[in-house]
């Protein structure tokens, strides 16, 4: 008896799962991801001579793809075509975006992550009110493009989630997707010295009750934005204090300025009263 | 109010104010009158220029260094003026004046509405 070797084995496997496309406008052209739910390769488009991320997924998970088709939105994927293979399974057909992971992106600021958070906010609140709800909300499912778009992949078909960026309640609502966008918020701060008012925003979107959490992923959004803004948050009541060292912080060059000019003055009035 | 009347507004009163300290310098004390109404006139064309400016340019910090500049050029006029007399008390916080004109242009104040120079086109579809 023969035995094969490891390589020969995926190469085996992988021929086995290669998606039969024949009869269709599409050469696959090399693997791009494999998830639980499907696999992603990236296919040539005859007709349109264009590379095209194809998706491959279980029959069962076919939701995936009209889902996703009746989200129009710059951050979520748009959908080309999809059809069924002559094995049953399912395929649809996404832009291909060429552009980075986010959990590659080791060396963002914590201003730009804040900024990438909240396009990924945004594309949720639009899939919310929708009545969509991602349930795998994680860096690995954002794209960032090349032209700097945010994009949320993978809606709608994971069963559990992943385990650190789920909360503990088993249905999944909006306010499960503002857990894990809370627990992105958190990586993205963790070992940083972030600010008492962004430190009270993860606190808020992780809270373990979902009705203490941000009620939709647009108010996480604001409270994001007006952080970045320099403005009061809703999930930090700021004292006095608080808002005067706010202000100050706000408005710096202003309060450089006047202090200098301040200084002048003084110095001014010194050297002429000698 | 526009960029240019916020730079006006408050290069006038941060002019008058800036001029009015020259009640602590006892010996120009009595031609204060004078230094104010020339310190609020060179605030509001400090103010007006930083205005012009900040329709112009979006920037806090081009805008600082524009009115920094500006506050400046304008002192250094007056310093030639007076032959050189207070070269330092004038030009340095008249260009903080400047500076403070610049930053305000660049916060507040409304921008002009763009005109895009398509009259009448709405959204095509192809």
């Amino acid at each position: 008896m023969t035995w094969l070797s490891d390589d020969a084995v995926v190469r085996l496997r992988d021929a086995a799962v290669r998606p039969e496309l024949e009869g269709t406008r599409y050469t696959i052209v090399r693997e791009i991801a494999r998830g639980g739910v499907g696999i992603v390769y990236e296919a040539d488009d005859h007709e349109l001579k264009r590379r095209v991320a194809l998706k491959v997924i279980a029959k069962e998970h076919r939701r995936e793809a009209d889902l996703i088709a009746a989200l129009e939105h710059p951050g979520i994927i748009p959908i080309h075509d999809a059809g069924t293979l002559p094995d049953g399974r399912a395929y649809y057909v996404m832009k291909l975006v060429r552009g980075t992971n986010l959990s590659e992106m080791t060396s963002l600021s914590m201003r730009d992550a804040l900024r990438i958070l909240i396009r990924v906010c945004e594309s949720l609140a639009f899939a919310h009110a929708r009545g969509v709800v991602h349930r795998d909300v994680k860096p690995s499912n954002v794209m960032v493009g090349e032209f700097g778009e945010v994009l949320l992949m993978d809606w709608g078909v994971a069963i559990a989630g992943t385990p650190g960026y789920m909360p503990h309640e088993s249905e999944r609502t909006p306010q499960s997707d503002v857990f894990s966008l809370g627990v992105m918020l958190r990586d993205f701060v963790a070992g940083q010295n972030a600010p008492r008012r962004l430190r009270a925003i993860v606190a808020k979107a992780t809270a373990n009750e979902p009705a203490a959490r941000y009620a939709t992923a647009r108010e996480l959004a604001d409270d994001l934005t007006r952080f970045l803004d320099d403005q009061p948050v809703a999930a930090y009541p700021e004292n006095a204090i608080d808002a005067v060292a706010r202000w100050l912080i706000r408005n710096r060059a202003l309060v450089a300025i006047v202090a200098a000019y301040l200084i002048m003055r003084i110095v001014v009035l010194l050297i002429w009263q000698r | 109010m526009n960029k240019i009347g916020v730079g006006l507004l408050l290069g006038a009163v941060l002019g008058a104010l800036d001029g009015a300290t020259a009640w602590f310098t006892p010996e120009v004390r009595a031609g204060i009158a004078g230094i104010i109404v020339g310190s609020t006139i060179k605030g509001m064309i400090a103010g007006f220029a930083a205005g012009w400016f900040a329709r112009r340019v979006q920037s806090v910090a081009a805008g600082v260094l524009f009115g920094l500049a500006v506050g400046a050029i304008l002192a250094g006029i007056i310093v030639a003026l007076q032959h050189g007399q207070h070269a330092l008390a004038i030009m340095l916080p008249g260009s903080c004046v400047g500076a403070i004109v610049g930053w305000a242009t660049q916060r507040y104040g409304v921008l002009p509405k763009e005109n895009n120079g398509v009259a009448g086109q709405s959204h095509r579809t192809i």
